[in-house]
């Protein structure tokens, strides 16, 4: 039982990981591309790694990819947060179609900040 | 459980895809980012293997390393100190 | 006070990875939390500890379930927009206010916002937030956002403050 349960975690993540990563290669530009790999690729590592917790059981393993789990959840999405703002601070532009542009408006009246 | 190693090896080459050609700096970032976190789940299935808990530490400590890269990477890429 | 429950934490974290009760082990986990405690425990965000009062621990519950379940959405949203030919996208950046005050609350919004449907968080700059959308549908942008917005401050805001 545990081993099919585990079995199925592994195969959404892994499908997960890999819409993630033709996410990266397909869309226009950065923004959405982070958009799409941090997501998909967080949780589909995350799955993988619950998946160890049923394949082993709850044991030093387990409890170990419990912690990774925390750890992945709680740094990917800050990493990408510095990227996008590194990106946009260091002069990288919307994609050509895109609709708006909030923080370039409001970051040119006062370049200093 | 070989199968499921193969389809990793194949995100990682898409990620080095986007590591080649990335038109700019930060997208070449968030490809390595990415690759951080593929190798933690490397480290998963090989621990699912071997039944060894060494994988799994090699995770946990890759885990947190690739993260202050990235920030470290992502302060360089802003172009100031380190301070703020 | 503050310090006795890090010190009990970062002692918890540190048997979870060891994973044996042997008094060799113990002694060293005693020994390096005691040192980090004392080493690093000032620049130890204060909010954290507040999690462990019963009332707030049954609302980050809730929080965390609430959480997975829009985790799964973003992520069967962005499989749908990778994988169709037309890509439907419609990228922008909208700017919304956010009433929560400490820093832990604020993180916690950040990377919520980060990992539900089709939002990134871009910059916090006093009390408001830029967030990066992948696909702008309504007429009024802000308003959708204050809505995912206010949907987790409602929460976090009783987790933390």
């Amino acid at each position: 039982m545990n081993e099919t349960i585990g079995m199925t975690l592994l195969v959404v993540g892994i499908t997960f990981d890999i819409v993630g990563c033709i996410g990266l290669v397909r869309l226009p530009d950065i923004y959405n591309r982070l958009q799409a790999a941090t997501k998909c690729v967080t949780l589909g590592t995350a799955l993988i790694l619950l998946s160890v917790v049923f394949y082993t059981g709850f044991n030093a393993i387990g409890v170990k990819a419990l912690l990774c789990i925390w750890f992945v959840l709680m740094t990917a999405p800050t990493g990408a947060h510095a990227i996008a703002r590194a990106a946009h601070r260091s002069g990288i532009r919307l994609w050509d179609d895109s609709v708006m542009d909030k923080y370039k408006d409001d970051s040119e009246g006062s370049e200093d900040n | 459980m070989s199968i499921f190693i193969g389809l990793l090896i194949l995100c990682l080459f898409l990620c080095l895809y986007r590591v080649g050609k990335g038109p700019t700096a930060p997208d070449r970032t968030v490809a390595i980012d990415i690759v951080g976190t593929l190798v933690v789940g490397f480290c998963a299935i090989y621990s699912i293997i071997t039944k060894k808990d060494l994988y799994m530490n090699i995770g946990l400590s890759w885990a947190l390393l690739s993260f202050i890269g990235t920030l470290a990477l992502a302060k360089y890429l802003e172009g100031r100190g380190f301070d703020e | 006070m503050k310090r006795f429950l890090h010190f009990l934490i970062l002692l918890g974290i540190w048997l979870a990875l060891t994973w044996s009760l042997q008094w060799q082990e113990v002694l060293a986990g005693v020994i390096v939390a005691l040192l980090a405690d004392l080493l690093l425990g000032d620049i130890f965000p204060i909010g954290s500890v507040k999690v462990f009062y019963p009332i707030r621990f049954f609302w980050m519950c809730v929080y965390t379930v609430v959480f997975i379940w829009y985790v799964i959405k973003a992520n069967f949203d962005v499989a749908y927009r990778v994988l169709n030919i037309n890509m439907p996208i419609r990228p922008g950046i909208v700017k919304v206010r956010t009433r929560l005050k400490t820093d832990m609350a604020r993180t916690f919004l950040a990377n919520s916002i980060t990992l539900t449907p089709g939002t990134l968080t871009v910059d916090m700059t006093g009390d408001h937030l830029y967030i990066h959308w992948i696909n702008i549908s309504s007429e009024d942008p802000e308003k959708e956002t204050e809505l995912i917005v206010g949907h987790f401050e409602n929460l976090l805001e009783r987790v933390f403050e």
